[in-house]
């Protein structure tokens, strides 16, 4: 392995503990909105990393330009989608919200 | 055992496990969103068999227009009060089922490692005469010429299928408009979202066709993207969904078959039906394709829509 | 054992879990899932064939019956939910008759 390789590495592992740090949240936390704080921060730096790491192993500019353009989707869904049940969430009772989220 | 068949095994069994949660979990709203992660392990797991065109298919419709079906059609259920699980049949029933269905897991599963091992199957037939196909992508070459027959076929089962669907209307609904009307709150993110997605939603659309003939993609792939943006636009609210009763949205629908079944009637006149010779089949192949990705967008998305619910 | 293989028996662990479902599951949104999930088991046993060559890509015959199969797939769940809503709306159940009773009992 040579250095593009283990700082690939590197940074994979460091997203996928974002991705980890995220669904420890989701499960731990109590509510909607700490919830998907949880979710989109943890996700989309953890994305980012990951994208960073595979981009490091790509030949083509071209395939990093994709790479970039999938991470920048993604994020703007996920800001999107976030936003979206943020305000539903305010939407229901604050205990219903609490309890039963996934409605 | 190396690393990469120890990621397919632990792949394999989240499949199983989300396959699992989603028929045997008691809300059914977790069921759905079990169901959706399952469409996307699935579509991993055609990465890892190599199958790209259909990890790009299943990861679309599987779990993509699947996922917006369902999540819609358990919102209506919803809305009616019909969510609620009915109680299962006794454990005694239930542990006879699960016996029963590991069986015939089993069974299979035998017969699957039972088969010849040596069978070549369809490949070098393909490699040897991908060439005279006119497209450079096999999975292309065998949808849109070696086995054009079953695409035909399809994209008339996919319009009966919303023939079928849009039979369900009430009469007084006849010719009316799909689904509910969407608003978003203007300037919103939904609403900007719904702006910003669709041009490039468009492009990808487009490249996937012209990427199909010599790379994965291909008319069914782009074709959902595109009913993608349309349904994005319904519900941002920029556009509705068209009347069923429009003759320019009946027009789009069967465009697509019917070209495709006069370029095989074409083809019979010049010896076989479905045929053409490989200096022109690439470049049919291609001007098909685009007008079967308008034609599958259009019955895709209204597929997703449903029954008319409202008159203009 | 073959990556091939791995996908194969998962499918077939597919099946009967969407068998499963079927059988047991009285909702009829859940049997619609079900019937889903038995469909992209087989795919994956027929891709898991198509592939037991080892080579670069799987066969592409199989893979383009079913790219066929799963668009197939979504028009036939298309239409089986817009009859689960219809029955809903005419009946206010998602259960087949005889089946909505608990039989626990």
């Amino acid at each position: 392995m040579n250095v593009a390789d283990w700082l690939s590495a590197l940074s994979i592992l460091v997203g996928v503990a974002f991705f980890i740090a995220g669904t420890a949240g989701l499960l731990r936390f109590p509510d909607v909105h700490s919830r998907l704080h949880a979710l989109t921060k943890a996700d989309n730096l953890g994305l980012g990393f990951i994208s960073l790491g595979v981009a490091i192993r790509m030949a083509e500019p071209w395939s990093i330009a994709k790479i970039l353009v999938v991470w920048m989707l993604t994020v703007l869904a996920a800001a999107t989608v976030a936003q979206l049940i943020a305000r539903a969430a305010l939407g229901t009772a604050p205990e219903e919200a609490g309890a039963d989220d996934h409605r | 055992m190396n690393p990469a068949l120890l990621f397919d095994v632990a792949l394999a069994a989240l499949a199983v496990v989300a396959a699992l949660s989603a028929v045997a979990g008691r809300d059914l709203f977790a069921s759905v969103a079990f169901y959706i992660v399952y469409g996307i392990l699935i579509a991993l797991a055609w990465m890892r068999l190599g199958a790209v065109d259909v990890a790009l298919a299943e990861a679309a419709i599987g779990a993509g227009l699947t996922g917006v079906l369902l999540i819609g059609a358990w919102s209506q259920l919803h809305r009616k009060g019909a969510t609620e699980t009915p109680p299962g049949p006794s454990s005694a029933a239930r542990l006879l089922a699960a016996g029963a269905s590991a069986s015939v897991a089993v069974l299979v599963a035998v017969i699957f490692v039972g088969l010849p091992a040596d069978g070549a199957g369809l490949a070098p037939a393909v490699r040897e005469n991908v060439a005279e196909s006119g497209v450079s992508n096999p999975v292309t070459a065998v949808l849109l010429n070696f086995r054009a027959y079953d695409t035909l076929m399809e994209t008339i089962v996919l319009a009966v299928a919303l023939a079928a669907v849009w039979s369900l209307t009430r009469d007084e609904l006849w010719g009316g408009i799909p689904g509910l009307r969407q608003h978003a709150r203007d300037g919103g993110v939904l609403a900007t979202f719904g702006r910003l997605l669709p041009p490039l939603g468009l492009l990808v659309g487009v490249y996937l066709v012209w990427a199909g003939s010599s790379m994965p993609g291909g008319a069914f792939q782009a074709a959902t993207v595109l009913a993608a943006v349309w349904l994005l636009l319904v519900m941002s609210g920029a556009m509705d969904e068209p009347a069923i009763g429009s003759t320019a949205i009946r027009l789009t629908i069967v465009a697509g078959p019917a070209l495709f079944l006069a370029y095989g009637t074409g083809g019979a006149f010049l010896g076989t039906f479905l045929g053409f010779p490989a200096d022109v089949a690439g470049m049919l192949i291609v001007a098909i394709e685009y007008v079967l990705t308008v034609s599958i967008a259009a019955t895709l998305a209204l597929l997703v829509a449903g029954v008319p619910r409202r008159q203009e | 054992m073959s990556t091939a293989l791995v996908y194969a028996l998962c499918g077939a662990s597919l099946v009967g879990v969407g068998l499963y479902g079927f059988i047991t599951r009285a909702h009829l949104l859940r049997r619609i899932l079900a019937f889903n999930i038995i469909g992209s088991g087989i795919f994956l046993l027929l891709g898991g064939a198509g592939s037991r060559q080892g080579a670069v890509s799987p066969d592409p015959v199989p893979q383009a019956v079913i790219i066929t199969g799963i668009v197939v797939a979504l028009s036939l769940t298309a239409l089986a939910v817009a009859l689960l809503v219809r029955l809903v709306e005419d009946t206010g159940r998602a259960t087949l008759p005889g089946e909505d009773a608990s039989r626990d009992a």
